[in-house]
């Protein structure tokens, strides 16, 4: 197993994906931050502080779980639902941007747009993520990288944040096949 | 979990589980999702052998609202009504393709004949059955009263729950005991003797005959209905007798803790074991145990057919 994003590294790409969001969107006012949980939701408010930080204010920021979208729900045991938590403002009308921590095979996103369809029209959706790790099984692609990390199939990505897992590091290891 | 037949077929994880599973599908379809697609593609049956208004109607926004299709079928109007035996109904419904079949039956351990023989291989969700088991009521009875009273908490530890009235004929009752105890709840029936069943002693409860002594140590009560379509003899001298021994009015009510909980699980006999005022009064969450049944039943829904067709544990 390897560390491959340290922890000043995830913080220094977590103000570097909020300055890129804040640019792209002209200021917080229009933007939602939508986490998908766990470890997005905690990415999301992340970001949400860094942008605080530079704005000032207060950026709207929630969370979307993808459970029920999903596509794979028949292959699988089914999995506790995690909260999905949409700020009072809604999504219509707004600058979506949704927070995940590792884009892979890009079937999450998917289901968060579906997620996302049922809530309402936003004006536009974009995608954050910490690591994209490559092998896209859909045409989706992320707006705001925190760092590109060419992987093979087999080897597992984990991103490791405070919040959760009581220490903030990306690794890389080895792994069965999947 | 394959099937649910019966509250003992849930360890408290699981029992946790759907409550949870429950209350984030609430939130979601008090917001702004009213519809999820999660088991888009899946027929589940309303099998009801026996009237319903609440379970049947409440079993079917749950399927519809997670985007199953829905097929009513109750005895009145079909072959059952013609003496068509289960045997033959469940292979009927196979050949139909039903994943799940939601039944209610007047005889016990109906659901089990259907879940145990290879007669269908779908999901068997019992939806009350003579007057063995009601396991989605006892759910969403414990959902109700941890939403209320839990604090936050997971399960029900400390909480003292009330069950009063036609115990012998309830499955609601029966059910009630094995959940709330397994939640850690301290449950109390309250009946005339002739209404208790019989090896009551052995169950994890404490049994009173004198309704207003408990009253004040309870923080919720469920009003049992008195169910005369089971009766064969007498069990009580008189309605009027029986309800002012065992019947809630408002005196009763209002000797009740500050924060308690006035429930029935419907269908009630209003002048009989609750009176109108009773059931109406601002204690009482008799309706909203209605809502709450069918975030419980999409819950129930979703962790038996939501994931791969496999049989064991879920999660």
């Amino acid at each position: 197993m390897k560390t491959v994003l340290p922890a000043p590294d995830i913080s220094r790409a977590i103000v570097r994906i909020a300055h890129e969001i804040l640019e792209r969107y002209d200021g917080a006012d229009s933007i939602t931050l939508l986490g998908i949980p766990t470890r997005g939701a905690h990415l999301a408010a992340r970001i949400a502080t860094a942008i605080n930080a530079i704005e000032g204010g207060q950026v709207a920021v929630g969370t979307l779980d993808t459970t029920m979208h999903r596509d794979d729900l028949r292959t699988r045991s089914p999995k506790a639902l995690l909260p999905t938590l949409i700020p009072a403002a809604g999504v219509e009308g707004r600058h979506v941007v949704l927070v995940d921590d590792v884009l892979f095979s890009g079937r999450t996103i998917r289901a968060a747009l579906d997620a996302l369809g049922e809530i309402g029209r936003p004006t536009s959706v974009s995608l954050a993520v910490l690591v994209d790790r490559g092998h896209r099984e859909l045409p989706i692609k992320a707006d705001f990288v925190g760092k590109n990390i060419p992987t093979s199939r087999s080897e597992i990505i984990k991103v490791n944040l405070v919040e959760v897992d009581g220490v903030d590091e990306v690794t890389i290891a080895e792994g069965g096949v999947k | 979990m394959k099937h649910l037949l019966s509250i003992n077929d849930l360890s408290r994880d699981e029992a946790i589980l759907i409550l949870d599973t429950a209350a984030e599908l609430a939130r979601i379809s008090d917001g702004p999702m009213k519809k999820l697609p999660t088991l888009r593609g899946r027929t589940i049956v309303n099998l009801f052998a026996e009237d319903s208004t609440r379970t049947r109607i409440s079993f079917e926004a749950a399927a519809k609202r997670l985007s199953a299709d829905v097929i009513n079928f109750s005895a009145k109007g079909s072959s059952l009504s013609k003496g068509e035996s289960l045997k033959d109904t469940a292979q009927t419904l196979q050949a139909m393709g039903a994943d799940a079949v939601v039944i209610r039956h007047p005889a016990s351990g109906a659901p089990f004949r259907l879940a145990d023989n290879q007669w269908m291989s779908g999901a068997v969700i019992n939806a009350g059955d003579g007057t063995h088991e009601h396991p989605s009521q006892a759910l969403l009875d414990a959902y109700t009263i941890r939403k209320h009273l839990g604090l936050g908490a997971k399960d029900l530890a400390g909480l003292r729950v009330a069950i009063v009235g036609d115990i012998l004929h309830s499955r609601v009752a029966r059910s009630n005991v094995l959940l709330l105890t397994k939640l850690g709840a301290q449950v109390t029936l309250v009946a005339p003797p002739t209404l208790l069943p019989f090896g009551v002693d052995s169950w994890p409860v404490t049994v009173s005959y004198n309704l207003d002594s408990v009253i004040p140590q309870v923080d919720a009560i469920m009003m049992l209905r008195i169910q005369q379509e089971r009766m064969q003899e007498i069990f009580f001298p008189s309605a009027r007798e029986y309800s002012r021994y065992f019947g809630l009015n408002r005196d009763r009510v209002n000797a009740l803790n500050p924060k308690a909980l006035v429930m029935h699980p419907g269908p009630m006999n209003r002048g009989l074991e609750i009176t109108a005022d009773a059931a109406d009064s601002a204690r009482s969450v008799i309706v909203e145990q209605v809502s709450n049944g069918v975030s419980v039943r999409m819950a129930i829904l979703y962790l038996l057919l939501g994931g791969a067709p496999i049989e064991g544990g879920i999660n």
